[in-house]
């Protein structure tokens, strides 16, 4: 999913440009895998699979594969469908630059929910 | 021919607490009054498509107003030195007043969120002049998920952050044009006002210890709520309608925190039975 997001976010005109302010360094952690999001200018960069030791980064998004699999799905289910529905839940994290992340909010919720165009070509309900 | 909606709008002024506020409000329809409150942050076109539903407009009297503050409605002169806070007190005297200047007899008031949770203060304060109350998201009380301190400050975007603030707490089958109009509403709000509604519905309105008083034979009471609404959720809605006797609970799938404005196909499936029924009783009476 997150290795795609290059190709996802690039491809959406609308996405780049909601983001064409923002230059950012991300950390998506899945379970125990940890990915690193480059965005420049609203578009993404490298996508890196970590751990990387003493590596900064802007802003961390953090949950278990379990529950991004449900934000992932086409249609998710109630109280899923949003990164503030899981972190209400205690199924996610955000942390580290809050401002940043206020700043370019929907840009954030689309970039984390772009990976549910994927389930839609699948068919996948 | 141009379509041209059945709605009309136009402004009424009347004092509130002792300060004078002119107040947009639009109505399309005959019969039963049915005084529309919308969300914290937007506005009454939220419930536009209520007022062109010929199946409602042909017995109730469909009106939504603007808060003053919100959409077309001023704030009060001197507004510019002032912080914007709503509070239990001037919301509840503020619909009632709007009720009284339009000279409304026995009208049903339906709220959503923050207009869900102020009818629970009105079934139980003016029980006595309302028809019944329809708390769509509404709550007696819920927790918490967000820190308002980020809706008004000069170095993040009012308008967008409001926006998306709000922007997942809708059904993932909603379509995209209702899904973004409800959030246009929240890119048009005042600097500041979305902040101060939520200071009314997240710090002066905790009513747990409250609404058991209401006396539904007095008022009918219904809580509808959007099964995707993480922050008014189900859960909140039942423990809420729990405690009151009488009152009708109901959960409607699909639909989020803007279930009028998000998804109203789905929405009238859910709001044209209580309707009816609410009619119905009326003429029992």
């Amino acid at each position: 999913m997150i290795r795609k997001l290059p190709e996802l976010v690039n491809n959406d005109e609308a996405l780049v440009r909601r983001g064409r302010f923002l230059t950012a360094e991300i950390k998506i952690v899945v379970g125990d895998d940890e990915y690193w999001v480059d965005i420049k200018e609203g578009r993404v960069g490298a996508v890196e699979r970590g751990p990387f030791l003493m590596r900064s980064y802007d802003i961390a998004f953090r949950a278990s594969a379990e529950a991004w699999a449900k934000f992932w799905e086409r249609y998710p289910a109630p109280g899923y469908q949003d990164i503030f529905g899981m972190t209400k839940r205690g199924e996610a994290e955000v942390s580290g630059d809050w401002l940043l992340f206020m700043q370019n909010l929907q840009y954030f919720k689309d970039l984390l929910q772009v990976p549910r165009r994927l389930a839609a070509e699948e068919g996948n309900a | 021919m141009p379509e041209i909606e059945p709605i009309v709008g136009r402004y009424i002024h009347f004092p509130v607490d002792g300060t004078n506020y002119r107040i947009y409000f639009e109505e399309a329809g005959q019969g039963i009054p049915l005084v529309c409150l919308h969300t914290a942050g937007s506005d009454g076109r939220q419930y536009r498509h209520l007022m062109n539903d010929s199946s409602v407009t042909g017995r109730y009297r469909v009106i939504a107003f603007d808060l003053p503050w919100h959409g077309k409605s001023n704030p009060p002169v001197g507004f510019q030195n002032r912080e914007y806070r709503l509070a239990t007190h001037l919301y509840a005297n503020t619909v009632m007043s709007f009720c009284r200047a339009l000279e409304l007899e026995q009208p049903v008031v339906m709220g959503c969120s923050m207009g869900g949770r102020i009818v629970l203060e009105l079934a139980l304060r003016h029980a006595d002049e309302l028809r019944a109350v329809i708390g769509l998201e509404s709550a007696d009380y819920q927790e918490p998920w967000y820190d308002t301190g980020w809706l008004h400050r000069p170095d993040v975007h009012g308008g967008e952050v409001c926006a998306a603030l709000v922007s997942g707490n809708m059904g993932p089958r909603s379509p995209d044009k209702y899904r973004w109009e409800t959030l246009w509403g929240y890119m048009q709000g005042g600097p500041g006002v979305f902040k101060g509604d939520l200071y009314f519905y997240r710090v002066d309105s905790d009513f747990r210890e409250r609404v058991a008083g209401i006396d539904t034979s007095r008022c009918a009471v219904y809580i509808m709520t959007g099964e995707y609404d993480f922050s008014c959720t189900p859960e909140d809605a039942q423990r809420t309608g729990k405690k009151i006797p009488g009152a009708k609970v109901i959960i409607m799938e699909g639909l989020g925190h803007f279930p009028m404005s998000e998804n109203p196909e789905l929405f009238r499936t859910y709001i044209l039975p209580v309707l009816e029924e609410i009619a119905g009783n009326t003429v029992l009476r």
